[in-house]
């Protein structure tokens, strides 16, 4: 029934989006706003975690496939699974407890505090004032952060085997250049769109229905992030399925 | 007061309203004259805000009609809504202000949202609104450094701003002491002497007897009584000396 009732919710918010996006007025400056606070502020904490993940990633392979004088493949195989899988979903789960808790957080204290009914009774639309703000700029954000994740992850490898496994920078480059067609980095953003959508929408639902004073806002907020973190690693695994199928067999 | 139907300004024909099992209104009819302020009260959990939500929109009755400017709001999408909510003020219980934005920007909002006024005009506005009611210079405040009395004075200066042709007041007096009580009753009392319509939800029954023009008792689910407040003092009516007993017999002490 929670399900059905999530479903259901998620579906009616995404046509009241769909039927206010286009309609006047327009709130630009509060979609800026929110571009600020969901993309600017989540920077350091993507770095740091593209970073760490890139380095890893380089370690891993590299001392596994020396084994079998694999070595040299290190750039490809980071690159392309930055690229196409650790980028985008890292990215993702980052920005879904940090900013998919934030908004939720922030829309269930607006309803429990009658801030969501005061926009309504002052003849203002609480979806345009608060939910496509937030949804427009997480769908700006998420993919400008993956692809700042990728090349931060990317270049963390390139660090990792130049001190740990001695490959050559300029090797590392030109072989990553080489691998990649401009179809990784695409589906890898596309994946992000479909995280952006889902985490923006739940977390501003679950904080419309929100009540039961302030328990209520700290369950909304650990749903949202549980929610959408399912949601990443179910649907990454049918999207991935989708762009192998249509695009890299075509490719 | 000239109550005929030309100075009708809104009614409410027959309402009807359930939360689940609990059938709280069945049957509540209700007429607001231009100029007028009704006092209501009613039990807890008897649905008196619920009334003020529905002629809002903030709840959908179950049926029945709720007559503003010759149209029935229940037959309005949210969308239609929005123009006519600018004509309706509601004063929220907690004053509902904005957390993020000060108390200019606050009281801007709806000035911002529906008029043309330039930023200077909208300030001036603003200004001599935190003036009438006692709050000069409380421009760059943000809620959370407001008292609680300050926080529903600034809510009713953002309902009214738009000089809404009916003022709904949710529970105004709540958990305010008596001094601020006494200086929110001022500050209505100021807009009431330029012209005020509205509903005035509250358990303070002293509060309603100072602002209301007439005062209405809901029990049961429906309107039991609509008087003067004169009549009301005067009543023989039990279920009216229930609600307003004390509140006289300390008066005769006085």
């Amino acid at each position: 029934m929670d399900g059905l009732d999530f479903a259901g919710g998620f579906g009616m918010l995404v046509y009241d989006i769909i039927k206010e996006l286009f309609r006047p007025p327009f709130y630009l400056k509060l979609i800026v706003e929110q571009i600020f606070s969901i993309g600017i502020k989540s920077f350091s904490l993507v770095a740091v975690t593209a970073l760490a993940t890139g380095s890893v990633m380089a370690l891993q392979f590299g001392f596994g496939l020396e084994k079998f004088g694999g070595k040299l493949y290190v750039p490809k195989l980071v690159a392309l699974t930055i690229l196409r899988e650790m980028g985008p979903v890292f990215t993702s789960l980052l920005v879904a407890g940090r900013i998919g808790s934030g908004i939720a957080a922030e829309v269930a204290s607006m309803k429990i505090t009658q801030q969501i009914d005061a926009i309504r009774a002052l003849g203002t639309s609480p979806i345009k004032k608060i939910v496509i703000p937030r949804v427009v700029a997480s769908l700006i954000a998420l993919p400008l952060l993956t692809l700042f994740a990728d090349f931060i992850g990317v270049f963390g490898a390139m660090m990792v085997s130049f001190h740990e496994l001695k490959i050559n920078s300029e090797f590392f480059l030109v072989k990553v250049v080489d691998t990649l067609i401009i179809e990784d980095l695409l589906t890898g953003l596309a994946k992000t769109f479909v995280f952006a959508l889902f985490i923006s929408v739940t977390a501003c639902w679950k904080g419309l229905q929100t009540d039961g004073g302030t328990q209520g806002v700290g369950n909304a907020t650990t749903w949202v992030v549980v929610t959408s973190s399912i949601f990443i690693m179910i649907s990454d695994f049918f999207l991935t399925k989708f762009f192998i199928i249509t695009v890299f067999r075509h490719g | 007061m000239n109550n005929n139907d030309s100075n009708a300004l809104l009614r409410l024909v027959e309402l009807q309203k359930s939360f689940g099992e609990k059938h709280v209104h069945r049957g509540i009819n209700l007429t607001l004259y231009k100029n007028q302020i009704i006092g209501l009260f009613g039990g807890s959990g008897s649905g008196k805000s619920v009334i003020l939500r529905s002629i809002i929109g903030l709840e959908r009755p179950d049926s029945g009609k709720i007559i503003f400017e010759g149209q029935d709001l229940m037959s309005l999408t949210e969308r239609q809504l929005q123009p006519i909510r600018t004509k309706i003020g509601f004063v929220f219980q907690n004053g509902a202000l904005f957390d993020s934005l000060n108390v200019e920007e606050n009281l801007a909002y709806p000035l911002k949202e529906h008029t043309d006024l330039s930023d200077a005009e909208i300030l001036l506005r603003v200004n001599e609104m935190l003036e009438l009611i006692d709050m000069k210079g409380a421009n760059k405040l943000l809620p959370a450094e407001l008292s609680g009395g300050m926080q529903k004075r600034a809510g009713l200066a953002r309902a009214i701003i738009l000089k809404p042709q009916i003022i709904l007041f949710d529970e105004p007096t709540a958990g305010l002491d008596p001094q601020n009580t006494k200086r929110l009753l001022a500050n209505i009392n100021r807009f009431k002497a330029q012209g005020m319509t509205g509903i005035f939800v509250t358990h303070d029954i002293p509060a309603a007897f100072e602002i209301a023009d007439q005062i209405a008792i809901l029990y049961n689910g429906k309107i039991h009584v609509v008087d003067t407040v004169e009549n009301i003092r005067k009543t023989k009516d039990p279920l009216v000396q229930s609600f307003i007993g004390e509140m006289i017999l300390q008066e005769k002490k006085e």
